[in-house]
């Protein structure tokens, strides 16, 4: 429960169902705020307040859980040494991977718990068989099974999104507020929790270091400078500053982050296009493709909030081992390595990989 | 039912200081009125003052009501600060890491802001402070030194302290002393006008204050009492109506101290065969997880101890390490069997914290995150310590499987 609207309901509808439930806020800092303060909207001792609060009212025991250790080590580090290695990774899936659905999932059933039970957008269909599989939200605009895609079979059978066939947000608010919940008008929460203020690139500066660096075209002709690649991401268009306008006068983007030459690429529109993109680290979300070999039509994503793309993919040998490879049917925009993809079969949740390659669909090497 | 074993973090209230409280809280008067409602409320209030010191061994003008242990111990600390670095002269609060939040967190504030320099005393490996230690502390910082801070008796490991030794080296270094005995108030014979004259402390040195809090005795919650040596001069932390010697403003609250003096009188007598009846249970309490878990470890002082002053362990204290279990799993397990007990300190979000106290004894880190307390007190029975050493194996099985959180994690 981090205090916010959607887990204080889910843990009362768990209620509502039979189960035996017991609330948990997890610490994910030695030194939390006292107040929240703006779109951050968990892990301060306000939330953690909101939480117990909700879980009085519900009527559960409620305790807080320490995972400050592996937060910061699993998901915080993490994330600095990604964005030092120019990559783009998404912390939330991480920290469902490696604390919520893990360190939390396995430390609750040493003791004695079924499952963990989150305020996810997120359906799970379970079969007769006990095979289980994740798919979208009824609502389309609140789903989050995105950031649910890292989880295997094994975590899935182990967890519970009671909001997954919810029509709209709007109604679990008008449930909170039915219920008594003084959390249902509480804001959302959208900025990465660790980062107090929001500011993604001044935290990061504070800890990868800002060293001014040169922005290329593709011909590798210096176009402009910059005050530490980190702060970039391909598809980036704003803060470029560029001083010298683009031969064809149009706007130029971000295509490429080289943290070991602190060098920033940048091109036209055009060239952001990506064809394919393929990734080693892969798991499944529940149970594997029968014949991994064969193309197979899927739909793919690659932000939280992107929209699903058609496409074919496959399982393909590589030297050392195999990758997920997915070629959309209309080339990607905006794809960094780091980023995970989550594959799609209709509103079912195949799997994800992070991406580490792409292919461009515009093999220009020279800027017009 | 609900079986209670943390009387350190709070006893339940006596029902002889309950229907004290209840009957005071009717009666119409402030103690600072000059009327007859007034004087009838003072009367109250001088009456549970003059109790109240009787149970600490000093004269009732000596005793300051307050809102309890952390007030009466940052006044203590503070305030002696305030008035013996007057001149920026004697910057030095000696004190061991082993105190209570109260005590490190007021030190270290008054390091941050105040320009206090904190000089630490190692601790014993049972819990208790090293004199030897404390000896040398006080030559080398040779007049100045503003104060010297210990506990009566630590409230994780319940280690009583020797307080004679440390009562001598004070006065002989000509330093004031403040003792924390709240967690020792009720268990320990505490007599502070007896400390001093067998340290030969005259004036404003040597044991000079002492802090308790009610609701550790069984009396309310919100109120407590610094006992504070008339030749002893302090700056207050609250200004306002100069009630109780100028020191420490404010409407007193006559309804929770004459529930506290009531609750301190009980206490007092009963002591002697309560710390004999608590220590047996407590014994048997002991015994019997040493019994079913054989690597849990008792942390302070062994119970064979004793000595013929007095316990050198709280009688109702029992605190262990568990290898390979964390404490906060531990606790949660008993909750869920009805069992309350305590991990010891934890933070303002509830999260526990690896003991402060075992670290400062030399404890690794992961024998300071498997830690529990389990605390008896005067409501408690042998049915209860029954029914904790009949949940605790189970209990130790699954935290064990549980583990510490620092391992590596993988669903199977």
């Amino acid at each position: 429960m981090s205090g916010g609207v959607d887990s204080a309901v889910a843990a009362a509808r768990a209620v509502d169902a039979g189960h035996e439930v017991v609330g948990v806020h997890l610490a994910l800092s030695r030194m939390p705020g006292t107040l929240r303060t703006g779109s951050r909207g968990c892990c301060t001792i306000e939330d953690s307040m909101d939480a117990q609060r909700a879980a009085n009212l519900i009527g559960i025991p409620y305790y807080v859980w320490d995972f400050s250790e592996r937060f910061k080590l699993d998901v915080v580090d993490d994330f600095v040494a990604e964005y030092s290695a120019g990559r783009t990774p998404n912390p939330c899936m991480r920290c469902n991977e490696k604390i919520k659905f893990a360190a939390l999932l396995e430390k609750a059933v040493d003791l004695g718990f079924d499952a963990v039970c989150t305020g996810h957008y997120a359906r799970l269909d379970r079969s007769a068989s006990g095979a289980v599989e994740l798919h979208r939200a009824s609502d389309e605009a609140k789903d989050q099974s995105y950031v649910l895609g890292v989880l295997t079979a094994e975590q899935l059978a182990h967890s519970m999104f009671p909001l997954g066939e919810t029509p709209s947000k709007a109604v679990v608010r008008a449930e909170a507020a039915a219920r008594g919940l003084s959390v249902a008008s509480k804001p959302d929460s959208h900025d990465i929790c660790f980062i107090p203020d929001g500011d993604t690139r001044g935290w990061l500066a504070e800890r990868v270091g800002a060293e001014t660096g040169s922005i290329l075209d593709r011909a590798g002709n210096v176009v402009g400078d910059h005050d530490g690649a980190h702060a970039f991401t391909v598809g980036q268009r704003r803060g470029l500053r560029l001083g010298v306008p683009a031969d064809d006068g149009k706007p130029r983007f971000v295509l490429e982050v080289r943290p070991k030459t602190n060098e920033v690429v940048v091109g036209p529109k055009e060239a952001l296009a990506i064809a394919e993109i393929a990734g080693a680290r892969f798991s499944w979300a529940g149970e594997p493709l029968d014949e991994p070999g064969d193309w197979f039509d899927c739909d793919v994503q690659i932000r939280a909030h992107a929209d699903p793309v058609p496409a074919r993919a496959r399982i393909a040998p590589t030297s050392d081992g195999e990758e997920f490879v997915v070629v959309p049917a209309r080339p990607l925009d905006g794809v960094a390595p780091g980023q995970t993809a989550v594959v799609y079969l209709g509103t079912r949740v195949l799997g994800q990989f992070t991406i580490d390659r792409t292919v461009s669909a515009v093999p220009v090497t020279v800027d017009a | 039912m609900a079986i209670y074993l943390d009387h350190s973090a709070t006893t339940p209230m006596r029902e002889e200081a309950a229907e004290a409280w209840l009957a005071t809280s009717r009666a119409i008067g402030n103690s600072s009125s000059i009327h007859s409602h007034g004087q009838s409320a003072r009367q109250a209030l001088e009456e549970a003052r003059e109790t109240v010191a009787r149970t600490l061994g000093v004269d009732a003008i000596e005793v300051l009501f307050v809102s309890g242990g952390t007030e009466a111990i940052n006044l203590a600390i503070k305030g002696l600060y305030w008035s013996r670095n007057a001149d920026g002269g004697r910057p030095v609060v000696v004190a061991s890491r082993g105190e209570h939040h109260a005590t490190l967190d007021t030190i270290e504030w008054l390091a941050e802001h105040e320009g206090a320099e904190a000089a630490w005393v190692r601790l014993s490996d049972d819990g208790s402070i090293d004199v030897d230690d404390l000896a040398r502390v006080l030559r080398a910082h040779a007049g100045r030194v503003a104060l010297v801070t210990v506990l009566a008796a630590n409230n994780e490991v319940g280690t009583v302290e020797s307080l004679e030794p440390i009562a001598r080296l004070t006065t002989v270094a000509g330093v004031p002393l403040h003792i924390d005995a709240v967690a020792a108030y009720g268990h320990v014979r505490l007599d502070l006008g007896a400390l001093r004259s067998s340290a030969g402390a005259t004036g404003a040195m040597g044991p000079v204050a002492l802090s308790v809090s009610a609701h550790k005795i069984g009396g309310p919650q919100g109120i407590g009492a610094l006992a504070l040596d008339r030749s002893t001069t302090i700056e207050p932390l609250l200004h306002g109506g100069g009630q109780q010697r100028r020191l420490r403003s404010g409407t007193q609250d006559v309804a929770s101290a004459v529930a506290f003096a009531r609750a301190a009188e009980v206490t007092v007598k009963e002591m002697a065969g309560e710390d004999a009846r608590i220590s047996s249970l407590r014994e048997s309490l002991v015994r019997g997880v040493l019994d079913a878990v054989p690597d849990a470890v008792l942390n302070g002082v062994s119970l064979s101890a004793d000595d013929e002053h007095g316990p050198v362990r709280l009688p109702g204290n029992a605190h262990f390490s568990f290898p390979g279990c964390q404490g906060d799993s531990i606790l949660f397990l008993l909750d869920m069997a009805g069992i309350s007990v305590s991990t010891g300190s934890a933070c303002q979000a509830g999260v526990p914290e690896p003991s402060h106290v075992l670290l400062a004894m030399g404890r690794s880190e992961e024998v300071a995150r498997s830690a529990l307390r389990v605390t008896l007190g005067h409501t408690t029975t042998q049915d209860d310590v029954d029914a904790f050493l009949a949940a605790i194996p189970g209990v130790i099985r699954s935290a064990r499987k549980a583990g510490l959180s620092e391992r590596d994690v993988a669903v199977r």
